[in-house]
């Protein structure tokens, strides 16, 4: 683990490995969305709207795990005050933001035709408007910190600190649906059953899969992207000191 | 004990404390954050009359009757303590049938009965293509099982 700690390593892997998932993740959701839009069967009950959920349900997934990735991300820059980790961390918060957005727009025009209703108040939909806030909550907070205190470099611990706290949100999300009485139905999925019928279950295994390629790549591009912006400020501020000694 | 040993136990106990400050909290919420009132609640503990509330359950086999005016309909949303028979005036969405769950928003009479502004639909976690349709959701799960 402190291997990939080390940024010119992280740097070397992450220099193949974002085309790889970013390439192999949107092969893979593409084919799997078209397969879902022209040759999935209707469902049961709800007919062809039930097919959002190829995307709905990845991008919730995506959403929660990329709180998930964060807080263990904030963890171990708290702990280890490893530097990639406050990069890590920074880097997820906008895929996350897109996802949870995604979830809860799919989710919106699902529910018009399901439940006759584009939003309501329930615990499961507020707890993830919620998350959405929380993420862009945390992109203001390191923006703001990291022009105090320099690039991502993790001067500042405020950032961390938040992302730890706000995690108490994923089992709230994940739980608000059996702890109250919900309008969202209870999950479908869990360890070793499923109530959704094989050709639904796999379609929705394979788009998760793409998704979260391409989630990795976007995460892996921007930590790239952000550790050349340190590097470029740090030649310019060196440039800057040998003209004043000059 | 290294510095970093002590960050780590420090942050765990952190966590653990949130965590813990979470659950308690949406516990207490138990009742006041649900979205609906089950008919057992109903029955046991009556809303006041006028008040908006919602009321969720299941709607009754058989219940459900469209009156003389044609768009006025009744039905009887019941778990396994209570039934509230339920009068709405108005369009209800397509999956809004006879033995699948559904939640009326609206106020209780003075009667008892319970008169809607809307009606949602709430659909339960299985997912079955159409060519299973004529099966029940009890046999539709057991074709999942036996296909897995």
């Amino acid at each position: 683990m402190h291997g990939f700690a080390n940024p010119a390593r992280f740097l070397r892997l992450a220099r193949w490995l974002t085309p790889l998932l970013l390439v192999t993740g949107l092969v893979l959701t593409g084919i799997t969305l078209t397969w879902a839009l022209l040759a999935a069967p209707a469902e049961r009950l709800q007919g062809d709207s039930a097919k959002i959920l190829f995307v709905h349900v990845p991008a919730a997934w995506l959403g929660m795990g990329g709180w998930s990735a964060l807080a263990i991300a904030s963890l171990t820059e708290l702990v280890w005050r490893h530097p990639l980790a406050a990069i890590g961390a920074r880097a997820i918060a906008l895929p996350g933001a897109f996802f949870a957005a995604l979830c809860l727009a799919t989710g919106s025009l699902w529910g018009r035709p399901a439940w006759g209703t584009w939003w309501v108040w329930d615990g499961r939909l507020t707890s993830m408007l919620v998350l959405l806030f929380l993420y862009l909550a945390y992109m203001a907070l390191a923006e703001a910190a990291d022009r105090d205190g320099g690039n991502g470099s993790g001067q500042s611990r405020i950032p961390a600190i938040f992302g730890l706290v706000g995690a108490i949100n994923i089992p709230i999300i994940h739980y608000s649906v059996l702890w109250w009485n919900s309008l969202h139905q209870p999950p479908s999925i869990a360890v070793g059953k499923s109530a959704m019928a094989p050709v639904f279950l796999y379609g929705l295994l394979a788009a998760s899969l793409g998704f979260s390629l391409i989630f990795g790549g976007v995460v892996l591009a921007r930590m790239r992207a952000i550790l050349a912006n340190a590097q470029a400020e740090a030649r310019l501020r060196r440039k800057a000191m040998e003209l004043e000694d000059a | 004990m290294k510095a970093k040993h002590q960050r780590l136990v420090l942050a765990l106990i952190a966590v653990i404390a949130l965590v813990g400050a979470g659950v308690l909290a949406a516990w207490a919420l138990r009742s006041q954050a649900s979205f609906f009132y089950l008919p057992a609640d109903y029955a046991a503990n009556p809303p006041e009359a006028g008040r908006a509330v919602r009321l969720g359950g299941m709607v009754e086999k058989g219940s459900i009757k469209t009156a003389a005016d044609g768009v006025t309909i009744n039905f009887v949303i019941y778990d396994d303590k209570a039934r509230v028979p339920v009068t709405f005036k108005g369009i209800v969405p397509d999956l809004f049938v006879e033995g699948s769950g559904a939640v009326a928003e609206g106020r209780r009479q003075p009667d008892g009965t319970f008169v809607a502004d809307n009606v949602l639909a709430k659909h339960d976690e299985n997912y079955v293509p159409r060519e299973m349709k004529d099966m029940t959701t009890e046999q539709a799960r057991q074709a999942i099982e036996e296909t897995k």
